[in-house]
Order: structure tokens, then C-alpha cells, then sequence
């Protein structure tokens, strides 16, 4: 039973991380690793909620109707958001001024509501609480390996602190937005080629493991789903056309 | 050109190109990334997107103003937001639905996907922050939707070329996409002061 708990923790920061293996949450893993400090503070904001948001959804999982518990889910997210706002704002001024637009808009973080999404509502609270500290350490640690290499070789920096030769060397453009699509692709290519050797990890694309409109839309990738809106639009396309036809 | 229009277009030009919200914000990189892979889709997209931002900004920009502001419940603004979005973005969906079927057939089906999109939430939220009037706001959402209209329809093209790439094992899939979409993103940055020198502000 112990054990088990513990797989639950340790899946979230391994495993299933939810930026290396997954691939979400690319938002604010892109934005907020210019600097090792904005980062680990967006992590351990995201955790907060993550965290809070698990717990509550999970215990008011008989609660919420299935139908409408995306809408109850936002709301929930939004609150304990708001709250961390709020507590930032009030003690850690400097730090919300960092953060800026990127700490409102953990309310769309995929992570969050993927996590209540797939986990929470059927799992118990305490589960719950240990699968957000998984993802939310996992998530922190993959904003930290990213902004490590992106503040250190871009800007020569460590927290700030300047690194005596290296801030010599420096490349700027990896602080920048082009750095960070670059990084980020390479650590999960550096990933891949890692669990390659352990016995192959199964294919990363964009898939809706997690995506919190998948129960929407029922699809099994977004691509497949707009190749059959295509398909939708050229079949309405062909029969306006030979409506037109018959017409003429 | 007087003053009030060269600020517009400056607001929409910065959208568009200087201040692009997928490759130089990190805004919306789900979308980006996920329904760039055919030149159609992506046009479908980015419309759609750009669609939505217009309304979400025609709703919250006087939601902001004349309830939250007056009645000093600026702190629920992300929560009011988000839900005020969502809700909308459902019920464009059951009156396109309804009322014009040929755009919902073929922009139908990108709405679920854009009702957590952080770009949506991003571009309301930021108009606000930066203290634009309704008829800047709505420029500002038009210039940032047309904005990731363009990013998604150049990286659908560069897509189209990785996919008969050779890349190395390792790098198949995402992480070669990122690394096109650096470069996408580098080319962007020959757009930072065009606007200035542009319209000699």
C-alpha cells in the first residue's frame, strides 16, 4: 500500500512528467525560463494550485454533475488562483511583477485541469493530494532543468548572480523566444534518446492525453479531428456543388 | 494621418508582427503546435481564434469597466474572465450552430479546443493590464488573432517540409517541431522596429 503511494508521487516527477513526457503545459515552460528564479517561482505557484485544486475536486468529486464539471473545475482552479495572486501580490510583491500575465493564466495551464481531469475526479483525496506533489515536483524540476541552461549559457547568470567566465561566452538569444523553443525541443529529443535505451518509450505527438477539451471532442489527436472538418467542409462543398448542378 | 489612427495601426501592427503572442509571448503554443500540420487547418484555426478573441474582448472589456471596476472587484478579474470566456465560446458554438451551419462546419470544430486557450485568456487580460480604451482593445485582439492567423499559417508550410525530413531517431516528433519553430521564431525578430520606422513615430 505504501508503495504504492509512493508510485503515485514518483510517476508525476519521472514517468509521466508532465512537460518532458506529456508535453504540456508548453506555455508558461516557454515564457517564464529566462531566469532559474521566475521559473522555480511559476513552478512552485502552479504546485499550490495543482495541489489545492486536486484536493478540492477529488473531495467534491460525488458532488459536481458529470455534465457540467468542466465549467465547476475552471472555477475551482480560478479560485485557489486567485488566491495565490492575491498572497503573491500582498507578500512577494516582486515576484508577481515577474510572473506578470503568465500567474493568471495558470487557469489554463493543460496540466491543472488534464490532472483533474484524469485523475482526481476518480481517485480519493489523499491520492489526489500525492498526484498533484508529483506532477507539481515534476513540473518544477523540468522548469529548472530548461531555465538552467537557457540562464546560464544566455545570460551568463545564476539567479542572478553573474558566473565569472562563462558570462564572457554568453549567447543572448537563448534568453530570448527563439532560446527557448530551441532548449526545450533538444531536452526532449535528449529525453527520447535516454528512455530509448531503457526499452523504448512510446511516441510523443500532440495528443489529447490530458488536453482538457478531449471529452468534447472524443477525438483520438487534434490533427485527426480537423482532417475530418476538412473532410466535413469539401463533402458540403461537393453537395452545394451538385445542388447547384441539379439546380442548373 | 492624425494622431488617434497612427496609434491604431501601430497597435495593430505590434500585434501582428512585433509582438507576435505564439512565437515571441508563448502564448497559445497548444494550438501552435497541435493543429499546424496541414496549411488548411491552420487557416481554419487561426480564424477561428482570432474570431473568438474579438468576442471575448467585446465581452470582458466592459464587464472589466462597468461591473468589476465600479464595484472594486478587480481581484476576481481572472475568475470572472475565464468563466465569462468559456461561456461565451459555448454559445458562439449553439449560435453558429443554429444560425449560419457553413461556418460552423467548418469553424465548429476548433471552438472546444480555443476555450482554455491562454492566448484568449491572455489577450483580455493584457488589454486591460495595459489600460486600453474598448476601440483600442478591440484593434489590439484583432492585430494578436491576425497575428496568430500568420504564425500558423508559415509554420503549417515549414511543417509540411519537416514531415519528409530525415531527422535523427531522437528528434521525430516534437522536439524537431520545436526546433523549427525556434527558427520561425528568429525570423521574426527582423519585424522588431519595422512599425517604428514604418510610420516614423
Amino acid at each position: 500500500m505504501k508503495n504504492n503511494k509512493l508510485a503515485i508521487v514518483l510517476r508525476g516527477i519521472i514517468a509521466e512528467n508532465p512537460v518532458l513526457m506529456l508535453v504540456l503545459g508548453t506555455c508558461p515552460t516557454l515564457a517564464t525560463t529566462t531566469s532559474v528564479e521566475s521559473a522555480v517561482w511559476m513552478g512552485i505557484a502552479a504546485t499550490i494550485v495543482l495541489i489545492c485544486s486536486n484536493a478540492a475536486i477529488s473531495a467534491l468529486r460525488n458532488v459536481i454533475p458529470e455534465v457540467v464539471r468542466i465549467p465547476c473545475y475552471i472555477v475551482v482552479i480560478a479560485t485557489f488562483v486567485t488566491a495565490v495572486q492575491m498572497i503573491l501580490q500582498a507578500f512577494l510583491p516582486s515576484i508577481y511583477d515577474m510572473l506578470g500575465v503568465y500567474l493568471a493564466l495558470i487557469v489554463v495551464n493543460c496540466i491543472i485541469l488534464g490532472r483533474a481531469e484524469m485523475f482526481a475526479r476518480k481517485n480519493t483525496v489523499v491520492d489526489s493530494i500525492l498526484d498533484g506533489v508529483g506532477m507539481g515536483v515534476g513540473f518544477i524540476l523540468a522548469l529548472f532543468i530548461i531555465s538552467v541552461i537557457r540562464e546560464v549559457i544566455g545570460a551568463g547568470c545564476f539567479w542572478g548572480i553573474e558566473i565569472p567566465v562563462i558570462s564572457d561566452f554568453r549567447i543572448p538569444v537563448l534568453t530570448q523566444a527563439p532560446g527557448g523553443f530551441l532548449v526545450y525541443g533538444i531536452i526532449i529529443a535528449v529525453m527520447n534518446k535516454l528512455t530509448e535505451k531503457k526499452g523504448g518509450v512510446k511516441r510523443k505527438d500532440f495528443s489529447c492525453e490530458g488536453c482538457p477539451s478531449a471529452h468534447m471532442c472524443n477525438k483520438t489527436s487534434c490533427s485527426e479531428m480537423t482532417e475530418l472538418a476538412v473532410e466535413a467542409k469539401t463533402s458540403s462543398d461537393n453537395n452545394a456543388r451538385e445542388e447547384g448542378e441539379a439546380n442548373a | 494621418m492624425p494622431e488617434v489612427i497612427r496609434n491604431l495601426i501601430l497597435i495593430l501592427m505590434a500585434g501582428v508582427l512585433v509582438n507576435n503572442y505564439v512565437l515571441q509571448q508563448f502564448l497559445g503554443i497548444c494550438p501552435f503546435l497541435g493543429v499546424s500540420k496541414k496549411v488548411n487547418q491552420a487557416v481554419g484555426m487561426g480564424i477561428a481564434v482570432t474570431f473568438v478573441m474579438l468576442c471575448a474582448t467585446a465581452a470582458t472589456y466592459p464587464i472589466h469597466t462597468y461591473v468589476l471596476v465600479p464595484l472594486k472587484l478587480e481581484y476576481l478579474q481572472t475568475i470572472v474572465f475565464i468563466l465569462v470566456i468559456a461561456a461565451l465560446v459555448q454559445f458562439v458554438e449553439i449560435v453558429l450552430k443554429k444560425f449560419i451551419p457553413a461556418l460552423h462546419a467548418s469553424l465548429g470544430v476548433y471552438l472546444p479546443l480555443i476555450t482554455t486557450n491562454c492566448a484568449v485568456l491572455g489577450v483580455a487580460i493584457n488589454n486591460i493590464t495595459d489600460g486600453y480604451n474598448f476601440i483600442e482593445s478591440m484593434i489590439s485582439s484583432l492585430g494578436v488573432g491576425l497575428g496568430f492567423l500568420l504564425a500558423m499559417v508559415l509554420f503549417a508550410g515549414v511543417r509540411g517540409r519537416i514531415e519528409n525530413c530525415p531527422a535523427p531517431k531522437c528528434f521525430r516528433g516534437v522536439p524537431i517541431t520545436l526546433v523549427a519553430a525556434s527558427i520561425v521564431a528568429l525570423a521574426f525578430f527582423g519585424f522588431a522596429g519595422v512599425v517604428e520606422n514604418l510610420l516614423a513615430v
